[in-house]
């Protein structure tokens, strides 16, 4: 597989073409963020469970290159298909799988994401090769993780 | 007179004096369509540098050893360099940090004039002091570096900004600049070349309606210098900036061209050491241009390093570099007008550009558009281009720049176009090669 190919995984690209989790309601709480570089932009959102406790979905909406787009696609499947396993999310357990996700996709390709714990998420790991794409791959995890500081009061 | 191109021959014997030119870049050689951004340097300009750090680097302008001595000739010679190059007297050129640097000079100058201070007690500032109803002028081409400047000008002075708009085409709008340039403009600041479209701009209709009115002209010309012989006095205009390193120099280098009775009355910019004849405890002299605007450390290696560029650019001849140029932009803008699903920002239209274009490939963002050209080795420019209103006036958030230098060859052009038109195949869209 070339460089190009696995950064841009058929996962991806289908993220891309067909984002999930798209939409966002009036008045909901949101993070707004950019890569001022080629202008990606995400606008984010976390949904909670209603004693406020549990992560059940992650909606957005955005435009940009197909990776910072296909990542926040990834991000809310992954939201969905935890809630959907009775495991979704603890601010915790949210801010520590954001913690792994950069870590991996800092690494220069020498930590690959856990399949296991980022399901098709994991094909995000390419992106790591790519210095100047880590950015647009971390758009919405870093909005995910600035609304979990803004409800933390940090 | 027009010059001739540069033969196929000439041209590889300029790309044998690029060091960077040898290397790969994922398996391919290196393709370096990015000199808009930054130019390659050329060994002269990295030897030059290098031999100055090694041989005579002192502080100039103060102290009287030898090295000293040394050293401010150096400087002082880069400095004539660069006067003869643009056609204009030493004491006219100022070196900045960057051109970026130069802009702000002007502006935060005129600022400083609108407060009623002065350039020092042997010259009068106030003829250039803004206030509330004057106008400054730009356009909708420019690069953020000429247009926030001007923004916060008019916000401290109370002076408003207006500017010239872009036509669907990706040209000005002269009628209306006819309208907008009147009476109560003070100042007009306009790029010599977009470095988006590649257009030069018509100055020849442009500088006559900010001269009938009185009004300072100032050219960014930062991507017309590697490009185009750079006149200032024979385009009429009365301050000019370039940066260093897109004229195969060293970066922390820019230049100020301004006419003399003009930067003598400019106040400062920067304050404090070897700007200054007199001081006291409750204030100082100012020191005449060029002097009064290059405060502390100057950049020493950085403005030997820019005139071995020049000193590099005349040898090749920039009428010559001009007309090569025209054919390269010719073939560049004809390949890409055939690439299907391509769009080109400016149009294709050859006339009046420099060998630089800006493409917007339908279903593909410029960043995913780039990466494919980095796969083989072409290094491109992908974003803004720093000017996001001139994107936002021709429907497009980003771009994918490819840019010519002086080491460009048709032969890159065309493996540039080749990798343009597999963009949106790979992205399992329709494409087909260029035809």
């Amino acid at each position: 597989m070339s460089g190009l190919e696995q950064l841009y995984q058929q996962i991806i690209l289908d993220h891309s073409k067909h984002p999930h989790g798209v939409g966002l309601e009036p008045g909901e709480v949101t993070s707004h963020q950019r890569n001022p570089v080629c202008g990606d932009e995400v606008t984010l959102a976390l949904r909670w469970d209603a004693a406020g406790e549990r992560v059940t979905e992650v909606a957005w909406e955005g435009s940009g290159c197909s990776i910072s787009q296909a990542s926040a696609s990834l991000l809310a499947t992954l939201a969905e298909e935890s809630a959907a396993e009775g495991e979704a999310w603890r601010p915790e357990e949210l801010r520590a799988l954001i913690d792994e996700f950069r870590e991996a996709l800092r690494s220069r390709g020498s930590i690959a994401l856990d399949e296991e714990r980022f399901g098709d998420a994991a094909a995000l790991s390419g992106v790591s090769r790519f210095v100047a794409r880590v950015k647009c791959a971390m758009l919405a995890w870093v909005a995910a993780e600035d609304l979990l500081s803004r409800r933390a009061g940090v | 007179m027009t010059a001739a191109p540069l033969t196929s021959a000439e041209i590889e014997a300029i790309r044998a004096q690029f060091p960077i030119l040898r290397r790969e870049v994922n398996g391919h050689p290196l393709t370096y369509l990015d000199s808009a951004a930054t130019a390659q340097k050329p060994g002269v300009v990295i030897d030059a540098e290098s031999a100055f750090l090694r041989t005579a680097n002192a502080a100039v302008n103060r102290g009287a050893h030898t090295l000293a001595g040394e050293a401010t000739e150096a400087y002082e010679d880069a400095r004539g360099t660069v006067a003869r190059f643009l056609g204009v007297a030493e004491n006219e050129v100022v070196f900045t940090s960057h051109a970026t640097e130069a802009l702000n000079l002007i502006a935060s100058s005129l600022g400083t004039a609108s407060l009623g201070r002065g350039a020092g007690s042997h010259a009068d500032a106030a003829p250039l002091a803004l206030r509330e109803g004057d106008e400054i002028v730009v356009t909708e081409l420019e690069h953020h570096a000429n247009l926030i400047p001007w923004q916060e000008l008019a916000a401290r002075t109370g002076a408003t900004l207006r500017y010239v708009p872009v036509l669907d085409d990706g040209s000005l709008d002269l009628e209306a600049a006819a309208r907008i340039i009147g009476e109560r403009t003070r100042l007009l600041a306009v790029t010599h070349v977009s470095n988006v479209t590649g257009a030069i701009t018509p100055l020849d209709a442009l500088v006559p309606l900010a001269r009938a009115v009185g009004a300072l002209v100032v050219l960014d010309a930062c991507q017309s210098a590697p490009h185009l012989p750079l006149r200032p006095r024979e385009l009429d205009v009365d301050l000019a900036v370039f940066s260093g390193h897109k004229l195969y120099g060293p970066t922390g280098i820019g230049v100020l061209y301004g006419r003399a009775e003009l930067l003598d009355a400019m106040p400062p910019f920067l304050y404090g050491g070897s700007m200054i004849t007199t001081v006291t405890m409750e204030r100082a002299e100012y020191l005449p241009a060029p002097q009064r605007f290059e405060p502390g450390s100057p950049r020493l290696s950085q403005a030997v390093g820019l005139a071995a560029a020049i000193r590099f650019l005349e040898g090749v001849g920039l009428d010559r570099i001009a007309a090569t140029e025209h054919e390269l932009a010719a073939h560049l803008l004809g390949g890409l007008a055939s690439v299907p699903g391509v769009r080109v920002l400016g149009g294709v239209d050859p006339a009046g550009r420099v060998a630089l274009a800006s493409i917007v490939v339908d279903g593909v963002h410029a960043h995913d558009a780039g990466q494919v050209l980095d796969e083989v080795g072409i290094a491109a420019r992908v974003g803004h281009h720093c000017a996001q209103p001139l994107h936002r006036r021709l429907g497009a958030t980003a771009s994918l720049r490819l840019s010519a230098g002086v080491h460009t060859t048709v032969a890159e052009l065309d493996r540039a176009i080749e990798a343009v038109a597999s963009i949106r195949p790979f992205f399992g869209l329709d494409g087909g090669a260029a035809s």
